[in-house]
């Protein structure tokens, strides 16, 4: 036994690893993207990345179903992606215990929306547990596996970011349960969906959810602490070290479970508090459960918890109209300071461009979505994973490019299309659409931290004994003009994504033909991957003009007399700004 | 080079107990890339080694690319919520100078602000956007921040990237820890070659935060 300081990510994965599972799958992304590359340094584990969050969920339900306990991550959008094979999981039940780990991102810290995957496991009637701090995650990562195999069903394991990326005190066992593959036997009646077999194991679920009803009376996992019965808490996660901190006298129904919720459980706990309130945030899943138990929730005598983002210690203080301690005002007049593209990124000259010729851009997931930001607001949409191809072709169908007179241009970086842009492709190819696309291929899967992908060809494995993928052979990577000239595109071109001209020019003729489909994937490696720097350029006779600045580099500013200059710390030398200077002022070395 | 996201370690056991009445809430913000998260883990190993109770919350995503980034330390006898409210942290320790106005709110009253004497400027100012904030010594003062040059200190030590160091040794001066047991830390955490380095930083940094 040793005490560890882990985030809640490091103790799933531990967890996980002393379940005794052997197989792990996964697409990255914020805030679960930790758990898989921390379980793949473990022995006796196997763990990759899959293309998309469906794939590994399959990945994940085939491991189970030959034996071996599995674990499967994804941010909450991902469960979107997996919704598919994760519906009918939930009616095939499982051989060796399968679990879903499912992160939330309440207050969209690094997401497109807040959703509540508890939704997921209600719709599918599938056990939820839910840990509140690392040492619950590291246990019910664990148990959660038990359950799995105990009930035969998939099991979701939901965390939201502050339990993700919060560092808490474990003791941690390091002792793993040696477990024996399961054995397989043919199972048709379970595992084909066809729809006689779904009938009946709709009606094995009904008797499933009776079972995991009864047993949420029982489990440890769900506590109800008693203190002043004047005020009772029902809550979850992250919401309840939030409750005990803003309201340490109350009484408080914890529950480790959110699917199903224990229903006797919950109403003797609001019979013996004064007032019952539920206390959560972003969406009112455990209220409306709980409202349609007949359990009456009393109104906040301070006025109502915030109906979207995150909900803190402040908020459950002003709810039950305890005032905040005395503060400071926030400061006014400051400059925001958002994320921006790195110095030397290979995303911005194709963004001045794309901004210079107006295009109407669908945009896509990753970094590349700053492009909808100043100085380059130049993107018009970022909906999901994939969706940029395929919105593309949709505005050509309205004829948006005619009536605007603006070329309309799909943007998907090289992960995102491996992801699920590759059939938004297809789909457009096959349907005879026309117009520009561009692929834009930095060598990896930035945003989340440099991830391997199926474009650069570095796996999970790769990723853990430290591969560059800079140093990957062509013949372990997708070859992408290959894919694009199988699929059927017209036009493919690959162009230096650090080379202003020709940008220019490829996109040029790209959006002057409207009978062609094009694809430029504009190539040069992430900074991130790439560390090398050349010399910082030398700025002479600077005309004041600006537009070297609007390239929005964070190594370029302006001195008091409007001048241009360049900072040598944050410089790496890449000469976009020499690229971009009309008057030719700046000289690379 | 792929980044390495895990960074778990152990803790030490027995170590000197500290008590703490009341759970001590430690704010650290500056800009993606400054060090603030070596600086939490620092302060939560020395915590964690004297038998308290810590929790350190990291916000990651897409303040990775050169945004405004913060970590909330949280130690004690029992620590429950990971997050600092406004008037809710006993220490802000700023990186940049323009993230110490950022997060003034967040200081209680009585509380303490470190900051480091250097603006990053945004690149919304460099495009011409929004403006540099103007008076923002004045401001500093006004709040009663302790502005230490923290990068001046660094280099003058002969290693500018100690500059968080020199920040967490301005910090230990507010906390009820013993120097040896911050010592110890530095040296299991940082890279062996550096070790000297960041010794002799947090040593300045506390120097000044006393001075």
């Amino acid at each position: 036994m040793s005490k560890q300081l882990l985030s809640g990510n490091e103790a799933i994965a531990q967890g996980a690893w002393e379940a005794g599972v052997a197989v792990g799958a996964a697409y990255p992304g914020t805030p679960s993207t930790e758990t898989l590359e921390n379980l793949v340094r473990k022995p006796d584990v196997y763990c990759e990345w899959a293309p998309n969050e469906k794939v590994a969920f399959e990945v994940g339900l085939g491991a189970a179903m030959g034996g071996v306990r599995t674990l499967v991550t994804m941010k909450h959008v991902g469960v979107n992606v997996a919704a598919d094979p994760f519906m009918s999981a939930a009616n095939t039940g499982v051989n060796a215990g399968l679990v879903l780990l499912a992160a939330d991102d309440p207050s969209c810290y690094s997401s497109q929306n807040e959703q509540d995957s508890r939704h997921y496991a209600a719709f599918g009637r599938i056990p939820c547990v839910e840990p509140s701090d690392s040492q619950e995650a590291y246990e019910m990562a664990q148990q959660a596996f038990d359950i799995s195999e105990q009930f035969d069903t998939v099991v979701m394991l939901r965390e939201t970011m502050r339990i993700a990326h919060t560092k808490t005190l474990v003791d941690v066992n390091e002792s793993r349960t040696a477990l024996e593959p399961r054995a397989y036997e043919s199972r048709p009646e379970k595992f084909v969906m066809m729809p006689a077999n779904a009938v009946r194991r709709t009606l094995v679920c009904n008797d499933r959810e009776d079972e995991l009803m009864a047993w949420a009376e029982e489990t440890p996992l769900n506590r109800v602490e008693m203190r002043d019965t004047k005020v009772g808490i029902i809550c979850a996660g992250a919401l309840y070290v939030h409750v005990r901190e803003a309201m340490p006298e109350a009484s408080v129904l914890k529950l480790g479970v959110t699917w199903p919720l224990p229903a006797n459980k919950l109403r003797a706990f609001a019979s013996m508090v004064d007032a019952c309130y539920v206390v959560e945030e972003a969406n009112p899943y455990l209220e409306n459960q709980v409202r349609a138990l007949g359990v009456e929730l009393a109104e906040f005598p301070g006025g109502r918890l915030p109906r979207s983002g995150e909900v803190t210690p402040a908020h459950i203080r002003a709810a039950f109209g305890v005032a905040d301690p005395a503060h400071l005002a926030a400061a006014e007049g400051l400059p925001p300071r958002p994320p921006a593209f790195c110095a030397g990124c290979p995303h911005r000259l194709v963004y001045v461009e794309l901004r210079r010729i107006k295009a109407i851009v669908t945009g896509d997931i990753g970094c590349y979505t700053l492009g909808a930001v100043a100085p380059f607001r130049s993107v018009d949409s970022v909906i999901d994973m994939g969706a940029s191809f395929s919105m593309a072709h949709g505005m050509e169908l309205a004829g948006a490019p005619e009536r605007t007179g603006r070329p309309v241009v799909g943007v998907i970086g090289d992960s995102t299309f491996a992801h699920s842009g590759i059939t938004s492709l297809l789909g457009t190819v096959y349907n005879g659409g026309k117009g520009t696309l561009c692929i834009l291929d930095n060598r990896t899967t930035a945003m989340t931290g440099t991830q391997g992908n199926p474009v650069n060809g570095v796996t999970l494995t790769d990723q853990a004994a430290r591969v560059n993928p800079l140093d990957v052979p062509a013949g372990k990577q997708l070859d992408l003009v290959k894919l694009c000239e199988a699929i059927g595109v017209d036009e493919i071109e690959v162009v230096d994504a650090q080379n202003a001209k020709e940008i220019r020019r490829a996109l040029k003729e790209a959006t002057s033909h409207t009978d062609k489909l094009s694809v430029i994937i504009f190539k040069s490696p992430c900074r991130l991957i790439d560390r090398s720097r050349k010399p910082m350029p030398a700025i002479r006779d600077c005309h004041r003009c600006g537009v070297c600045i609007q390239i929005g580099c964070p190594a370029l500013g302006r001195d008091e007399t409007g001048h241009a200059v360049i900072d040598p710390n944050q410089c790496i030398g890449c000469g976009q700004c020499a690229q971009s200077c009309p008057f030719g002022c700046i000289q690379e070395d | 080079m792929p980044h390495d996201t895990t960074t778990n370690y152990g803790v030490a056991e027995g170590g000197a107990r500290v008590t703490l009445d009341e759970t001590k809430t430690i704010l650290l913000v500056g800009v993606g890339g400054q060090g603030t998260i070596l600086a939490g883990q620092l302060l939560a190993m020395v915590a964690a080694d004297a038998g308290l109770d810590v929790k350190v919350s990291e916000i990651h995503g897409m303040s990775q690319r050169g945004g405004s980034v913060s970590t909330i330390v949280r130690v004690g006898k029992k620590v429950q919520s990971m997050i600092a409210d406004p008037g809710c942290a006993d220490i802000v320790v700023a990186f940049e100078a323009i993230e110490a106005l950022r997060a003034q709110q967040f200081v209680r009253e009585g509380g303490s602000l470190f900051v480091n004497d250097e603006q990053i400027t945004p690149v919304p100012v460099n495009i011409g956007t929004f403006k540099m904030p103007q008076g923002v010594h004045e401001r500093l003062a006004e709040i009663g921040a302790n502005v230490i040059d923290a990068g001046k200190i660094a280099r003058e030590v002969g290693s500018p990237r100690s500059t968080n160091v020199v920040l967490v040794g301005a910090l230990s001066t507010a906390l009820p820890f013993e120097v040896a047991e911050w010592e110890d830390a530095i040296r299991r955490r940082v890279p062996p070659k550096t070790i000297e380095a960041n010794l002799a930083a947090f040593a300045r940094g506390r120097e000044a935060a006393l001075a």
